[in-house]
This record gives C-alpha cells, structure tokens and sequence, in this order.
C-alpha cells in the first residue's frame, strides 16, 4: 500500500481492541441535558431563552457575537430549568443552559429538509454550517464555516477530511467510516462546493484497513476524490502533519492550513455538514468512545450533546472497580476531569476511564540530556529548552524558541526518561505569553483610545 | 626572542595610545548623580517605581520627571540620600504598604475537589476547575508567590498558606501581579483589620468549600461604627470589603465575625519588634538555618 508520514513523532499502542468492532449505539436520552454555551473557539454564546421558556428539539437557544463563533441548539424538547455554573470539560467552570427533557423528541420548526441540495451555491451552504453550529468534531471545535469563508489572497484547493484518529482508546471516527462511509462522501462533496475546491482527499491510517477499502469502493467513481493511507505513527491526526503527509506542503511557522491551499476537517465534521445541508438538522448529537479499563462495557455511543458523562458511564455498567482518571479526551491530548458530572460537548470525541493500578506514582527527575524529547517532537522544537526557560520564568526567551508552536501533543513527555511533565511546563509558558499579549493590547487599545 | 619583544611592546604601546585617545574623544557624559543615586537604590529591579529597573528611576529623577519617594523597597533610608544628592528637600515619606494574603483556608481548613498531580505552580492548577480546592477564590498554595518576589519576603507556611515576612516585604507588588486566584493585596501597613476571604458564593455553599468563609451574614456590616466594612454584591456573589479609607481597626468586626474570616493584626512595629526578640532566643518560622543571625 502507498502509505506516507512526517519526520518525528511516535508509535504509541493503540488500545483500539476494545471498541474498533463495536457498532456505534444511540445512548438513551437522559432527563436534563446541560448545555455549555463555550463549546467552540471564539466568542461563547449567550442565551437567546429564559428560565421557564418551552424549548424543542433543534432550537438555537445560544448564540455569539462576532464572526468566530458558532451558535448551540437544544438536543432535546423540555423545559429551560436553569442557566448555572457548571463544570466544563475544559477543566473551568461556564455557565450552562439546563433543559429538562419532556420526552416528546419535538422538532423544532426552523429544522426543514432543503428539498432540492444540490441547487444550493456555496454561500447558501455555507450560512447553513453556520446556522447548524457546526464546529470541528476532532476536538478542537473550531468552527467550520470559518474555515470555509473566502479570504482575499488566499485559494483553497484541496479539502482533506481526517480520519486518522491517531489517539489511542478513541474508536468514534474508524466507527463512522465503516458505518456512514457514504455520508461523509456526501458531505465532503458539499464542502468542496461549498469552497469551490477541485479535489478531495479522505486520510486514514493503515491501522484501518475496512475503512480503507470500504471509502475507496464509495469514491471509485468519483475522479476528484481519493483515500489516502498513511503510517501508524502519532501524532499523525495533527493537521500540519496530515496535510504535509497527504501533499507534502509545510504550513509557516503561526500560519493556517489555507496558507498553503488547504482546509481539514475531521469525517465526524462532514457526516454534520451533510445532516444539515440536506436535512437542517443542527448538530445536537454526536459518536463518543467511551473506553479504558476502568469501564464494565466500553462502547461507542451516539450521544445528545449534553449528556453528562455519568449517564453514559452508567450505561456501559459502570466502573470495574476503583478508578484513577477520568480523561476527556485521548489519553494523550485530553483533560483529566475530577469528576464524572461533565457534559458532552461538541468537542468531546472520547472518554477513557482508568484504574487505579499498583505501580507507584512517578516524580520528575532532572533533565538527562538525552535528547529524546528533540528527537520525537513532530514540529522540531527542543522540549528540554524550552521547559528549561519556563522553569526560570524567561517567557520571552521561550518565545524566542518558537514555543507557541508546540501542538501539546505529548510525544515529549511520552518518551522522557526522567518522567518530566515537559508539556505542563510548556503550556504555561505559552499561558504567560498569551497573558502578556493581551495586557499588551489592551494596553495599547487604551493608549489608542486616549489620543 | 628581543625581536618578539620588540615587536609586541611596539603593538602594546600603540593599542594603549589609540584606546587612550578614543577615552578622551568618544565619552560619554553621564551624569554623576545618576551613579550616584544608582549606588542607594537596592537594586532588585522590581518596578514598584514605575521605571524599567533601578536604573530607570535613577535617571528618571536626575531629569526630575520621577519623585523622590517612588522607591518603595529604599524606604525612608533611600528617599532622604537620594533628596541629598539631588540637593532637594525629601519631602513627604510615601506611606508604606506591605502584601496581605485575603484568604484562611489552609491545607487543614478547605476542602478538597481533587488530588493535583500537576507542577508546582498556581496558574497551571488554575487551568484545572481552579486549582483543587473547593473554593474556587481561595490561595491554591503553590507559591507562585514565593517565585516572584525579588526580596525572598514571602515563605510557604505549615498550612501551604504563604507567610509574608514583613521585615523583607517591600510593597512592591510582584506578588501581587503573579497571583493567578488575586488573593494578596497591597494594603497600607497602617491597617490592621483584613476580611482574609474572597468567596463570594453563597454562604452555605462557600461553608461547605472552607471552614473559614465569609457567610455573607452582615454582622460586620451592621455593627461597624464607621461604616467602614460592607458586604459588596457583583455578578459573581458578594463578599465583606473594607474601606480602608474609613476603617479605624477598632476591630468590633473581628470579634462579631462568627467564622472568623475577620482578623486584626498587631501592629507592624510590634511585629518587628517581636521578630528580633524571637531571632534573639529562638528560632523565627521563617528561618532557613543560613547562620547569619548568629
């Protein structure tokens, strides 16, 4: 097979055995869904419904200012019962719109099938990504119409849609592609037209030989789309990676992807894109992974944007015994949440659950100098530096060294021998850096205002 | 071998010339004063004055834009050397001020969400539901704190509270600026009287958080003859502020505060005073055993 990949990374256990033969299952519905109004990047929503109001299913109850943001709707009919404080699974606190469900799965009356897709031009289908609040399912939650908006100087000419899933544990896009292998071709298509794009390419690892074959059979007619296998090796599902896997274009150093003529998408993105464009339905649900070995019954579950991880925990059986992390997210790149109390959101693309095991807890140990870290970065930054000139508090000198590049993809700290939590180290650094450029332009802004 | 000599004393001497000329001809005229006034400044570079660094504020007052008394780490001692080098009166002494830490809930008082494994620093276990406390305001004690004062006037007590040396502290703020929960505040060191609490969630709620929190109860609102210390409602909750400018440290709050968040300290002198008494016998909580004192 005509595989490729990039320079650095590493080759992680997949720990997919679990669920990869496992269907995708809808989850019940549970009784109140709690929905963040931050579920995206850029400006959080605000409420458009009060305490008390009657909601259906599919209503936009949230939306933002701006133009990167993404608007959120109601996953169930019911009742607004409360707008509070409520953990995130961003590992803050953000007000959240509690709708209790009555059952009735009513929709709302805004959610119509537009009859004819294929009429639709490229803005049309663009404002309805929009209007249906879709965001990037791999997890950063990006929004996708922002992507797809023209910039002046700048022409996409290639969409790749990511199905690499290179996180060990998450089954939920391998699960998409060997079941809903023609609404992601479907949606892919939409996008192309939606960006006036030529060609499209569906990235997979080779660790997925069913959806290799299966997407490659969908596609065989089509002369503007390809599957293209790639390596097994993480962090391969990074978008740099990907597009300089699938053709080879370096994306700057604090550029976009559109720099070199490129858009990604994850597949779980296109399979929304294609539900709301021919259907209008709003992205209020999505494939979670809900896996690890502290969980009775992993599974892969189609859930309510929402649903609170408990709920799907009691669903699969519930713990096999005392656990030691809950992670939203991958192992390698997710959060660990402190509880089980947390919402779905839009983002969450796995939920792994871990036993408590025998071994000791590990502590850092002074830096060896064994260039591991240089070795396996994926962006080819020097990790030991840079955590070196955190732990000084030098941000501009971290800077300097291109810290803001890091992707945080863990390969670092995977491979360190002296067990140096080398990307909390540099997330702080880049935190710093962020601090001190915004009270730089705020201060500047004041400045400004003043004259 | 007299040749090499030669040759090299010839170079040397010539190198010495070009070096004395270029002395005489290129220098650069510094003012005196600013050498001057730069020697009594303490040099930490803090930027409690406003100035980038020492030297910043040195130069700043030899061309007479910054005042005397900006120095805050100099104290009286700085103001009145660098008023005779700039042949100026000294002028009013700026009032000192000294961090104060708004919070109570040590280790041994707040209650735990979760066991953090993360780095030894506050604004990463603020990115984690902030930090593990149940208390979402309180001092995450990981002492950020410590890191950044350029004085080495702050120390971790037994709690995992941070403990200011008051001896050290200079007012300066830096402490202040890297407190990611803003938990210390720069307060006059005339008052004595602190609400030590920044919770502003509902009583019973922030109770359960901490067992030393504000409950929002207003007795120390309704028994203060001045006026002076008020519970204050925003957005997020409300929570008992004082207004320094009218507070008299009677301290009637401190005894009506029924968690006893209120707390009157001893004045600063006496504390200094006890702090050398204390170095005189036994040792003080913040020794490092450097054997200075000694």
């Amino acid at each position: 097979m005509n595989t490729s990949t990039f320079k650095g990374g590493i080759h992680l256990p997949g720990y997919k055995e679990g669920t990869e033969g496992l269907p995708i299952v809808p989850a019940s519905i549970p009784d109140k869904v709690y929905l963040p109004i931050a579920q995206h990047i850029g400006a959080p929503c605000l409420p458009l419904v009060e305490v008390g109001d009657e909601v259906k299913k599919g209503q936009k109850i949230a939306a933002g200012k701006g133009f990167v943001t993404a608007p959120i709707h109601a996953s169930v009919s019911g009742r607004v019962v409360a707008i509070e404080k409520k953990q995130h699974p961003g590992g803050n606190f953000v007000n959240c719109i509690v709708i209790e469900n009555n059952g009735q799965e009513e929709w709302a009356d805004t959610v119509k099938p537009h009859l004819q897709p294929g009429d639709l031009s490229a803005e049309e289908i663009r404002n309805i990504i929009f209007e249906a609040g879709i965001v990037g399912l791999g997890g950063a939650a990006f929004p996708a119409h922002v992507k797809y908006a023209p910039v002046e100087g700048k022409k996409a000419d290639c969409i790749i849609l990511n199905g690499v899933e290179c996180e060990p544990y998450i089954t939920a896009d391998h699960r998409l592609m060997v079941e809903k292998a023609e609404r992601i071709v479907a949606g892919l298509r939409y996008i192309l037209k939606g960006t006036n794009c030529e060609q499209g390419i569906i990235a997979i690892e080779e660790n997925k030989p069913d959806a290799i074959a299966l997407l490659k059979k969908v596609v065989a007619a089509d002369k503007h789309i390809r599957v293209q296998a790639l390596q097994v090796k993480y962090p391969q599902g990074s978008e740099k990676h990907l597009i300089y896997a699938c053709t080879q274009r370096e994306v700057p150093v604090g550029g976009l992807p559109l720099d070199v003529g490129v858009i990604v998408n994850n597949v779980g993105t296109a399979v929304a894109i294609a539900d709301a464009v021919e259907f209008g339905i709003p992205l209020i649900e999505r494939v979670v992974t809900l896996s690890g070995n502290g969980i009775k019954n992993p599974a892969n579950y189609l859930v309510r944007i929402g649903t609170l991880f408990s709920h799907l925990i009691a669903e699969s059986g519930g713990y096999t015994g005392e656990i030691e992390k809950i992670i939203a997210g991958g192992l390698m790149m997710g959060k660990a949440v402190y509880t089980a109390n947390i919402p779905v959101i839009k983002g969450s693309s796995g939920i792994v659950i871990l036993k408590k095991t025998e071994s000791k807890k590990e502590r850092e140990y002074n830096c060896v100098r064994c260039g591991k870290c240089i070795e396996a970065c994926p962006l080819f930054l020097e990790p030991t530096t840079l955590v070196k000139l955190a732990k000084r508090g030098l941000w501009e000198e971290t800077a300097q060294n291109n810290v803001l590049s890091c992707i945080e993809c863990g390969s670092c700290v995977y491979v360190c021998p002296a067990q140096i939590p080398l990307v909390q180290y540099i997330r702080r650094a880049k935190q710093a850096i962020n601090v001190a450029k915004a009270k730089a332009r705020a201060k500047a802004k004041s400045e400004g205002g003043k004259e | 071998m007299i040749y090499a000599v030669l040759s090299l004393a010839i170079l040397g001497g010539l190198f010495g010339l070009v070096l004395g000329i270029a002395n005489k001809k290129f220098a650069v005229e510094v003012d005196p004063r600013v050498e001057a006034i730069l020697e009594v400044l303490p040099g930490a570079n803090c930027g409690s004055c406003g100035f980038p660094g020492c030297s910043g504020y040195a130069e700043a007052v030899v061309a007479g834009t910054a005042p005397l008394n900006a120095c805050t780490p100099g104290k009286d001692e700085v103001r009145q050397t660098i008023a005779k080098i700039m042949g100026r009166e000294a002028g009013e002494a700026k009032e000192r001020k000294v961090a104060q830490l708004l919070c109570k809930g040590g280790s041994d008082r707040a209650a735990l969400l979760y066991e953090y494994e993360g780095i030894r620093d506050c604004h990463t276990a603020a990115t984690m539901f902030q930090g593990p406390k149940a208390c979402s305001y309180g001092c995450l004690g990981l002492g950020s704190c410590v890191e950044a004062c350029p004085f080495g006037g702050i120390q971790m007590g037994e709690d995992q509270l941070p403990v200011v040396n008051y001896e050290l502290c200079s007012g300066c703020g830096a402490c202040v600026d890297n407190c990611p929960q803003h938990v210390l505040k720069l307060v006059e060191a005339s008052q004595l009287v602190h609400v030590r609490c920044r919770n502003k969630e509902k009583g019973k709620e922030a109770k359960k958080a901490c067992t030393v929190a504000c409950i929002k109860c207003k007795l120390c609102e309704r028994n203060c003859p001045e006026g002076a210390i008020s519970v204050v409602a925003d957005a997020e909750g409300s929570i008992a502020v004082i207004d320094y400018a009218k507070c008299t440290n009677c301290g009637i709050c401190v005894e009506k505060c029924p968690t006893k968040v209120i707390e009157k300290m001893l004045p600063l002198s006496t504390l200094l005073e006890q702090n050398k008494d204390i170095t005189s016998g036994q040792k003080p909580t913040s020794c490092q055993n450097c054997g200075l004192c000694q």
